[in-house]
C-alpha cells in the first residue's frame, strides 16, 4: 500500500511540475499584450494613455489562464 | 526546503487559517486570523477617509491627498465606461476597490496574514458582483438583458453559436475573477517566502536573498496595487453590460 502511496504522490508532484509550463503561454500573451501596446504608443503618443485601461484588461484576461495552471499544481501538491 | 541550521520556513504556512483563541475546530462563526485581518483592514479604510477628508483644505495634506486621490481615480475610471448612469453605482464599487487594495497592502506586512489570498474571500466578492450585474441588469432591462448574449453586429448565420461561446463566458466569469485575485497574492506571498527560506539557510550568505527580498517586495507592491484595479474595472465593465445590454 505505502508503495502504491508514494507512486500516486510522485505522479501528482510530476503533474503539478507540468502544469507549472502553463505559465510560459500566459507569459507569451503578456508579452504580446503589453509589446502590441507600446509600438502603438510609440506611433501615436497621444492616444496612449487613453489605452491604458484596456491593455490592463487585456494583460488581466490572459493572465487568469496563467493563474489557472497554477491554481492546478497547487491543487496536484496540496488538495488530495 | 530548509535542512538542518537556521529556521525552517515554509511558503505556504502564511496562508493557514487558524482560530484565534486557540482551539483547533473551526465553525462559520469561529474568529480566525482571516477574521482580524478583515477588520483591520476596513478599520485602515474608514480612518484613512475619516482623517482625510475631515479638514476639507484648500492645500490638502497628505492623508486628504490620498483619500481625494482614491475618491478620483474610482471615480474617473466609472465615468470612463460606464458614463454618468453608472455613477448611481459608485459606492459599492469605491467600497471594493477600497476594501481589496488595503487588505492586499496588509499582506506585505511582515506577520500579517493576506486576506485576499483565501478563495473563501475572493468568491463571496466575485459572486456578489455576478449577482449585482445580474439582478441589476435583469430589472432594468427585463427580457432585453438577453441581448448580452445576441451580438448584433455579427452576421446572422454565427449569432447562436457566439450566444452559446457568450453564454459559457458569462458564468465563467466569477470564477476567473476571484481566482486571479487570490492567485495573484498568493504566489506573490509564496515568492517573498521562498527567499526567505533562502536567506534562513544560507547563514553569512543571506545578503544576497535579503536584497531580492527587497526586490520582489517593490514588485508586489505594484502587484496588489494592478489587482485591486483590475478586479475594480472588471466589475465596471461587467456592470456596463448591465447597464447597456447590447449596444456601447
Amino acid at each position: 500500500m505505502a508503495a502504491e502511496n508514494e507512486l500516486v504522490q510522485m505522479g501528482a508532484l510530476i503533474g503539478a511540475g507540468l502544469a507549472c509550463t502553463g505559465m510560459g503561454g500566459a507569459a507569451i500573451g503578456i508579452g504580446h499584450v503589453v509589446g502590441n501596446y507600446l509600438s502603438g504608443a510609440l506611433r501615436n503618443p497621444s492616444a496612449a494613455s487613453s489605452q491604458t485601461a484596456t491593455m490592463f484588461i487585456g494583460i488581466a484576461f490572459s493572465e487568469a489562464l496563467g493563474i489557472f495552471s497554477f491554481l492546478v499544481a497547487l491543487l496536484l501538491m496540496y488538495a488530495q | 526546503m530548509a535542512t538542518e541550521g537556521g529556521p525552517n520556513i515554509h511558503p505556504m504556512e502564511q496562508f493557514v487559517v487558524k482560530p484565534l483563541f486557540g482551539g483547533h475546530e473551526l465553525n462559520w462563526y469561529t474568529p480566525t486570523n482571516v477574521t482580524l485581518w478583515m477588520g483591520i483592514a476596513v478599520l485602515v479604510a474608514v480612518t484613512l477617509l475619516i482623517i482625510g477628508t475631515r479638514r476639507r483644505a484648500i492645500v490638502p495634506t497628505r492623508s486628504q491627498l490620498l483619500a481625494e486621490g482614491l475618491y478620483g481615480f474610482v471615480y474617473k475610471m466609472i465615468e470612463d465606461i460606464n458614463g454618468k448612469a453608472g455613477l448611481k453605482y459608485f459606492p459599492y464599487i469605491f467600497t471594493l476597490f477600497t476594501f481589496i487594495l488595503i487588505s492586499n497592502t496588509l499582506g506585505l506586512v511582515p506577520y500579517s496574514f493576506t486576506t485576499t489570498s483565501q478563495a473563501a474571500v475572493t468568491v463571496v466578492l466575485a459572486l456578489a458582483v455576478f449577482l449585482t450585474v445580474t439582478i441589476i441588469g435583469l430589472v432594468k432591462n427585463g427580457v432585453g438583458f438577453l441581448k448580452v448574449f445576441w451580438i448584433s453586429s455579427a452576421p446572422l448565420a454565427l449569432r447562436p453559436i457566439l450566444a452559446i461561446i457568450e453564454i459559457i463566458s458569462y458564468f465563467v466569469r466569477p470564477v476567473s475573477h476571484s481566482i486571479r485575485l487570490m492567485g495573484n497574492m498568493m504566489a506573490g506571498h509564496a515568492v517573498i517566502k521562498v527567499f526567505a527560506g533562502f536567506a534562513g539557510v544560507l547563514g553569512l550568505f543571506s545578503f544576497f536573498p535579503i536584497i531580492a527580498i527587497m526586490a520582489v517586495l517593490g514588485l508586489e507592491l505594484i502587484v496588489v496595487f494592478i489587482q485591486a484595479y483590475v478586479f475594480t474595472i472588471l466589475t465596471v465593465i461587467y456592470m456596463n453590460d448591465a447597464l447597456h445590454p447590447g449596444g456601447h
